[in-house]
């Protein structure tokens, strides 16, 4: 009741502001619904499904006012579009919070996200194409007593689809604090030096009650308890520096054991390190990333797998591609163990010159290489696996023999004059299948291509054509087979009107049928609202941000998208 | 707990509207905070151009019509700079996995823009922005005054012919 309440009073005020504005307040939102209609298609595999039309949609409205805020987000899943877990079916008040600023200090009470460093300890965020959402439920406080320093403190419990967190001891109460140091700001005398440094550190810890877990022998039938940990901490210090044109980032992060699903109940502990340097010049940018973790997956619930209840959040290092085909083996974060680089140089060719012609030319290069962690297996527990054991050593500089991904893009983009632009982008491409969860299976080597021309007819009329080509010797068989050409034109009116054909035609596929996914589109966009519709077919395939991925099943039918600001 | 959370709510809440009634904002934007590329934190309620209206842009390393639009606003830079000294605020929603490509990118791209790092979509959120790229005048009251999503080519010249109107003080439609 009280719940009921407070929303009403809520959308009272947020209602009330619309038409007249509330004590100098203002009020923001957004809207989206996808809207989504399949039929069967046994060719490509889109199942039957029994109801005539899918729908995820939400709505967030927040009030600010100064120093004050407050929000709530109103989210509908009936049922939820393909590829969304089944347990979001529902509608609700999915998150609300109310935040004030007073003298040096932030608190929100309520649901939030933040991200202590880069998250390698502690991450709240959203991720909505994907259905990814740890938003935490319970309180914040910001501190910034002085000029360079700041002080975040996190309690609460993580959302779970719609499940009252609050009502079950499964679901673990997470604490974490972090502090950060601006030298710069914190120094007077060295303001404006040419070196800047920051420094922070974090701690988080996760509790949740122990819970009774026997290893059985299967000879002599003894059975062994294992005692879980119930306060799992983790710790994680990081700096920032740049001179002049050089700059640094590195995080070095630490957890305590953490026996969990995720990891076969193994009781090592967990390290991460992240690295990353640059270089920046006008018309030049260089940066090179590594990263290892080890045994880093840390949810709020021991025996929960997949994407939800993550406590933090361990990036992917390689690149995030924008065209179809080049994402269609796409890698994924393996939380057990990985270490990895990656490298990039981007370039401008300046104009005038012999190859830069009358508008230059950019260049970006980028290559990444994740391989496996050097593991020795210990001594398997009586059950002859490893729960209940440290599972493996490891030695932090050696790097493991398996591959995981490696991939060499080059992108080319010129301005060929007042009314065309192209690019084209090269990617070699080698996958492992158990970036996906798939071990043992063969590599997929593929060499894809991209070619874009965007043609300007008037002002505001423009066309845009691209090509794409995967070529590949192998037939994986789960999602793609083969050889593959995509095809688009985009037509666009004034950034109001759009409208796009395309066909990926899956032409090497040695075994099943050579499947055109042919797609129409048309869209309208109007200041910050945007309606499109598009009718065809979608392969099944994996969809990924930033190194989190979900399965997208195939579908055949109308989809329709409505996004709206204000 | 999830009663004592809802009355904290309820509480901050009525606090909020009491004592905002005699303190007028200053700016429309909430004093969120963000960081510069070099690492230094700014509150979103301090950006500013000397008193004259301004642009952000929503983008990500990873948005290709964000690209486009970036490097097409970078062409005319100059000239627009000169003619009305617009300034733009380029705020990256790019996370930890991709935030070490924000600055070679820029660099190695030239572009003229006051870049910002939203790592974990903060601001993002506050402002409404579904996806990148979301663009906004601010005039020089602090009032989000436009707003577009998406890009076409030739949307920035639909961009600076809002914005002269916004410094003129000429009426939207």
């Amino acid at each position: 009741m009280k719940k009921t309440g407070l929303i009403l009073l809520l959308v009272i005020i947020s209602s009330n502001a619309f038409s007249q504005g509330i004590f100098g307040g203002k009020v923001t939102g957004n809207f989206q619904m996808d809207l989504q209609m399949s039929k069967e298609d046994t060719v490509i595999g889109a199942e039957k499904v029994n109801e005539k039309a899918l729908m995820n949609a939400f709505t967030n409205i927040l009030y600010t006012n100064g120093d004050f805020s407050a929000g709530m987000r109103f989210e509908a899943y009936l049922n939820p579009i393909l590829g969304f877990d089944k347990q979001y079916k529902g509608a609700g008040f999915a998150y609300r919070f109310a935040s004030y600023k007073k003298d040096f200090l932030e608190i929100t009470a309520g649901n939030f996200y933040e991200q202590f460093g880069s998250g390698l300890v502690f991450r709240s965020y959203e991720e909505r194409n994907l259905g990814l959402d740890n938003a935490m439920d319970g309180l914040k406080v910001v501190a910034r007593p002085i000029n360079g320093l700041t002080i975040k403190g996190v309690i609460g419990k993580q959302r779970y689809y719609w499940e009252d967190v609050w009502a079950s001891d499964d679901f673990g109460l997470i604490r974490g604090i972090d502090a950060e140091f601006t030298l710069n700001s914190l120094i007077k005398s060295i303001e404006n030096s040419p070196l800047q440094v920051n420094f922070g550190g974090s701690f988080v810890s996760v509790y949740q009650k122990a819970e009774n877990r026997f290893i059985i022998d299967p000879v002599s039938g003894d059975s062994y308890k294992i005692n879980t940990p119930e306060n799992i901490g983790s710790g994680a210090a990081r700096v920032q520096m740049s001179y002049k044109a050089f700059n640094l980032n590195a995080e070095y992060a630490k957890k305590g054991q953490d026996p969990n699903a995720v990891n076969g109940y193994i009781f090592r502990e967990g390290q991460a390190a992240l690295i990353s340097a640059g270089y920046a010049a006008k018309g030049l940018g260089i940066n090179v990333s590594a990263k290892r973790i080890d045994n880093m997956s840390s949810k709020s619930k021991r025996n929960e797998t997949g994407n939800m209840l993550n406590v933090n959040y361990l990036p992917a290092l390689t690149r995030q591609h924008a065209y179809s085909l080049f994402a269609m083996y796409p890698y994924a974060t393996q939380v057990n163990g990985e270490v990895g680089i990656q490298a990039d140089i981007i370039y401008k060719i300046k104009k005038g010159s012999m190859l830069g012609g009358k508008y230059g030319t950019d260049l970006k290069l980028n290559y990444s290489r994740t391989m496996s962690i050097e593991n020795e297996s210990l001594a398997p527990n009586p059950a002859g696996n490893y729960e209940g054991t440290d599972g493996y050593s490891s030695s932090f500089f050696k790097v493991g023999d398996e591959l995981y991904f490696e991939e060499i893009n080059l992108e080319v983009s010129k301005k060929l004059s007042s009314d065309y632009k192209l690019s084209f982008m090269y990617s070699y491409q080698t996958f492992n299948p158990i970036a996906i969860g798939h071990p043992g299976e063969e590599f997929v080597y593929a060499n894809v291509f991209a070619a874009d021309l965007t043609q300007k007819l008037s002002k505001k009329n423009s066309l845009r054509y691209e090509l794409q080509l995967l070529l590949t010797e192998q037939d994986y068989g789960e999602w793609a087979a083969g050889d593959w050409i995509q095809g688009t034109v985009e037509y666009n009116l004034g950034g109001k009107f759009f409208a796009a054909v395309s066909d990926q035609w899956n032409y090497g596929n040695a075994h099943g049928e050579k499947v055109h996914y042919y797609n129409l589109s048309v869209g309208y966009t109007h200041g910050t609202s945007r309606v499109q519709i598009s009718y065809g077919k979608q392969r099944e395939g994996i969809m990924c941000i930033g190194g989190v991925c979900r399965m997208v099943p195939a579908s055949n039918g109308l989809f329709a998208t409505i996004t709206s600001s204000f | 707990m999830k009663k004592l959370i809802l009355t904290l709510v309820a509480l901050v809440f009525s606090f909020g509207i009491l004592s905002a009634q005699d303190n007028q904002p200053k700016s429309e934007l909430p004093s969120i905070t963000v960081k510069t590329l070099e690492g230094k934190s700014i509150k979103a309620s301090e950006f500013s151009n000397e008193g004259k209206p301004y642009v952000i842009c929503f983008w990500a390393t990873w948005c290709k019509p964000c690209m486009m639009e970036l490097n097409a606003m970078a062409e005319q830079y100059e000239d627009w700079q000169e003619e009305t000294g617009i300034k733009i605020y380029a705020v990256s929603i790019d996370d930890a996995r991709t935030c070490p490509k924000v600055k070679p990118l820029v660099s190695g791209s030239d572009w003229p823009y006051e870049v910002i790092l939203d790592q974990n979509s903060e601001l993002k959120r506050a402002l409404g922005v579904n996806n990148p790229p979301h663009t906004f005048i601010i005039n020089e009251k602090g009032e989000i005054v436009w707003q577009h999503i998406g890009y076409a080519p030739g949307d920035e010249e639909n961009l600076i012919e809002v914005f002269r109107k916004v410094i003129k003080g000429e009426e939207l439609k």
